[in-house]
């Protein structure tokens, strides 16, 4: 292992650069790999990340100061090269290459190896050490196909002309995508967006990210949101704001959505397995595509990953990296 | 098998009734035949496969999967197969997990019936590989006969029925003469023939319901009187070679109380309450003893029964009704003349198992409150009025059956607890549960209420629910122990389930109670007293 590179509670420190990747507590030189709360927080000195991420956290915390870093680009720092790579997780997101005495090291971030219309895709890197994350870190989380669980979506909006489709979609990366997902299967009606996203959904449509018309879901008429798709955040499904939906058939996009029983919890009558992070398929994939002498597993179940690279005669270790909660959760 | 294993998937997730409907009713219209025949068979409960033991999944998985991921799998999901479909490895022939379309809900269930137990397990195994995690799911529950789709089989009917714009009470008489996958049925719905011929079958007839007592009093010389029974509303058909039992639903329950249906022999269909044999103080004088409704709790939702249940509960028919004798039809008539008919047919049955309702007779309506007032037997849930010259009609007809219950009791008790309720109320924490003072001074929760309130008062008490949260548990929260809630029930009961060792019959919100504070609600003590 490294000796330059320190995994703590808080985050990852890479020493020669002084500067933390992804820490959950201030630091004076921050590494951020995409815009989600358990990654990027406020209150650091100095941040660097790509323009869209810096974007995003001046979106959430205000405006704070910040390098962006091109995908590709190299910043030298302390005598340790870093580059941004891109993940496939949301807008702006990246996996950071180290290198430094000869030795590469990545760290993910979150990332999925499926398709992704808001986003560049997952590019695999040569390393030493791979630090992967493990959200679905259990071989019974394989997400299906993207488009047939649009599909489903569809079909039940046009059976019921009458209600309305709620989709509880995390309002930073899910719900653009599930909204560019759906234009892509030829939904072209106005979708509907809960408040809290508004301003994340003008963000990506600054970037160029095309969302077709979205109107706010407050302050309209109930009618008027008969046989439409209404797009909120998970949290605000069974909540008093969907009171004065038409009659919604109330539907989840998220990678939890594949257990029964998660779905029942939840109230979801339409689960849709629809998620932005690595299926077991994808993770056990990408190590072995990557190759590193050695995988670092974060972020969720370790314990089942650790053992499959244990059984594959693959080096690795369980990070206990503080305060990484699937925002899905919400 | 797709179309099939997402109706599951939908009726799984659905919680409303017409929700639920609308799924069944669309999967009836347009999934192929014989398909649609079987997926009837399944919803109704008529499909018993046991190809294979539980055992034998656990043996397939653990042959195709690392051990230890499987038991991690397991933990986490709880469902062994569910584990299972989740689990089940990937084609390496095909990028994403699909139902490849190549297996039939019919070729499916052809395949588990004929299958030999040695080769179960394997031809299990090669129907997997064709299926997506639904698909995979329905399969193994078939295939070791636990498919329970938590719909009843009168919903399935009655779902089939909207379907094709048919009643389903049309559909009910010519069920039993049916078997799957129900070729014959599908054929008359489509209109290509005419309706099964039901003859010589017993099959459920609709039941004839009451409306609740609102006028102050009714006119005795129209009305007769008789006891409300505290059971559950059972109708047995009999042909004279075969009884079957019907809930008030319309669900088959021969199954749960053979003793009765073994004990019925004539050729006639009745109506009556099924309850279980007690001693009760009074009893005898309202025409025999009856016990409580805690004792036939104990006979309800068992599909097997032992002889033990029997004999520590044994049940007994009331009749209030005859609808048909031998092949008239009694319907038509008045009350007063099916009340005879019945009068003659009831000697001739089982007296062990089968008595007659007697009617209450008095001289005028104040005389009869005063009787319905007086009765304290814990099987009696007040007073039936029925006018003497209507015939037995389906369904709750205006002004010919009245029901009018004894008063309820009620007690003052502590809100505890609030969750949130489904469908449409699942905004908002519409589920209580209450507790009363023991005497140390400490709230033992005493039941459950989520009715009695108006949509007003449904809003204040979610307000209130949210305001004073003192925990969260999942999605139950606990609220200060501050407001007093007047509860109304039918009757209370000793039980062994709760910590307070009392039961209530339901119960439900009479009254928010803002002005009392919570240290005057009622004791436990108090509520035990009221056991009758």
């Amino acid at each position: 292992m490294p000796h330059w590179i320190e995994p703590h509670p808080t985050g990852i420190y890479v020493r020669p650069a002084d500067a933390w990747i992804d820490p959950s507590q201030p630091a004076e030189r921050a590494l951020v790999t995409h815009g989600h709360a358990d990654h990027a927080r406020g209150g650091h000195g100095h941040v660097w990340a790509t323009q869209e991420t810096l974007a995003i956290m001046a979106l959430r915390y205000g405006t704070a100061s910040g390098t962006p870093v091109a995908y590709g680009e190299q910043v030298r720092m302390g005598g340790v090269d870093i580059s941004y790579i891109p993940a496939g997780h949301v807008l702006g997101s990246a996996q950071i290459l180290l290198e430094h005495a000869g030795e590469r090291v990545v760290v993910t971030g979150d990332y999925k190896r499926r398709p992704d219309p808001t986003c560049k895709p997952f590019e695999p890197v040569p390393c030493d050490i791979f630090v992967t994350e493990a959200t679905f870190g259990l071989p019974v989380f394989r997400h299906p196909d993207t488009g047939s669980e649009v599909d489903r979506l569809l079909t039940a909006l046009h059976a019921h002309p009458d209600r309305s489709v709620l989709v509880g979609a995390y309002a930073l990366g899910k719900a653009q995508r599930l909204i560019c997902e759906i234009r892509a299967r030829g939904h072209h009606d106005p979708i509907y967006i809960h408040g809290a996203m508004e301003r994340m959904c003008a963000l990506y449509a600054d970037f160029g990210i095309d969302l077709g018309e979205l109107r706010p879901a407050t302050g309209v008429p109930t009618k008027e949101m008969r046989g439409h798709i209404i797009v909120s955040p998970p949290s605000a499904l069974n909540d008093r704001w969907s009171r004065r939906l038409p009659d919604p058939i109330t539907a989840m996009a998220s990678g939890w959505m594949r257990v029964r029983q998660r779905a029942r919890q939840k109230n979801v009558e339409l689960p849709l397995v629809i998620s932005d992070h690595a299926d077991w398929d994808e993770l056990t994939s990408t190590i072995r595509e990557v190759a590193p002498t050695e995988t670092w597993i974060t972020h969720g179940r370790e314990e089942a990953l650790l053992h499959w690279c244990m059984t594959h005669q693959m080096r690795a270790r369980a990070l206990e990296l503080v305060g990484r909660e699937d925002e899905d959760e919400g | 098998m797709r179309q099939f294993s997402q109706l599951l998937d939908g009726l799984v997730y659905t919680r409303s009734r017409n929700g639920k409907l609308d799924l069944i009713a669309a999967y009836m219209r347009t999934a192929p035949d014989p398909d649609r025949g079987w997926a009837l068979a399944t919803l109704t409960g008529n499909l018993d496969i046991k190809a294979v033991k539980a055992s034998a999944i656990g043996e397939m998985i653990r042959a195709r999967t690392d051990p230890v991921l499987y038991e991690m799998s397991r933990d986490y999901v709880g469902d062994l197969a569910e584990t299972v479909a989740l689990l089940w490895p990937k084609r390496e022939d095909q990028p994403l997990e699909i139902d490849d379309a190549t297996l039939t809900l019919s070729a499916i269930i052809d395949r588990l019936h004929s299958v030999s137990r040695a080769a179960a397990a394997d031809t299990l195994a090669q129907m997997m590989d064709h299926l997506d995690a639904s698909g995979r799911f329905a399969l193994l529950k078939l295939a070791t006969g636990g498919l329970r789709v938590g719909i009843s089989a009168r919903l399935a009917k009655t779902g089939f029925a909207q379907a094709f714009n048919l009643d389903v009470d049309d559909v009910e008489e010519c069920w039993h003469a049916l078997s799957p996958p129900y070729t014959a049925l599908f054929d008359w719905a489509e209109g290509r023939s005419g309706r099964p011929d039901p003859a010589g079958t017993p099959f459920f007839r609709p039941f004839m319901l009451a409306h609740p007592l609102e006028a102050d009093s009714v006119d005795l010389t129209h009305y007769a009187a008789e006891w409300k029974w505290d059971g559950i509303r059972i109708q047995i058909v009999g042909t004279g070679t075969e009884t079957r039992l019907y809930s008030r639903a319309g669900d088959d329950i021969s199954g749960s109380f053979p003793e009765i249906a073994q004990a019925f022999t004539a050729h006639a269909v009745l109506d009556g309450e099924l309850l279980v044999k007690g001693e009760l103080q009074g009893a005898e004088k309202h025409g025999g003893s009856a016990a409580s409704f805690n004792a036939l709790q104990q006979r309800l939702g068992r599909k097997a029964v032992t002889a033990r249940m029997m004999a520590d509960y044994p049940a007994f028919v009331r009749l209030y009704d005859i609808l048909l004798h031998a092949d008239e039809d009694l319907r038509p008539l008045p009350w007063e003349q099916r009340r005879p008919r019945l009068e003659t047919l009831v000697p001739t049955l089982n007296p062990d198992r089968f008595d007659i309702s007697a009617l209450i007779t008095a001289p005028d309506f104040e005389t009869l409150a005063d009787i319905r007032a007086g009765a304290r037997d814990a099987a009696i849930e007040g007073v039936m009025l029925k006018r003497r010259d209507s015939p037995y009609v389906a369904g709750r007809k205006a002004a010919l059956w009245y029901k009018w219950k004894r008063d309820p009791l009620t007690a003052d008790c502590v809100m505890m607890y609030a969750q949130r309720g489904h469908g449409k109320r699942s905004s908002f924490y519409s589920d209580y549960t209450f507790g009363c003072w023991t005497e140390e001074g400490e709230l033992l929760p005493v039941g459950k209420a989520y009715s009695g309130f108006t949509d007003e008062e449904l809003k204040w008490l979610d307000r209130f629910v949210r305001t004073n949260t003192v925990n969260r548990f999942g999605p139950v929260r606990e609220v200060e122990k501050t407001l007093v809630l007047e509860v109304a029930f039918d009757s209370i009961h000793d039980s062994k389930r709760h910590k307070s060792g009392l039961a209530m019959r339901f119960p439900r919100i009479a009254r928010i109670r803002r002005d009392k504070p919570a240290a005057e609600a009622d004791t436990v003590e108090g509520l035990r007293q009221l056991i009758s």
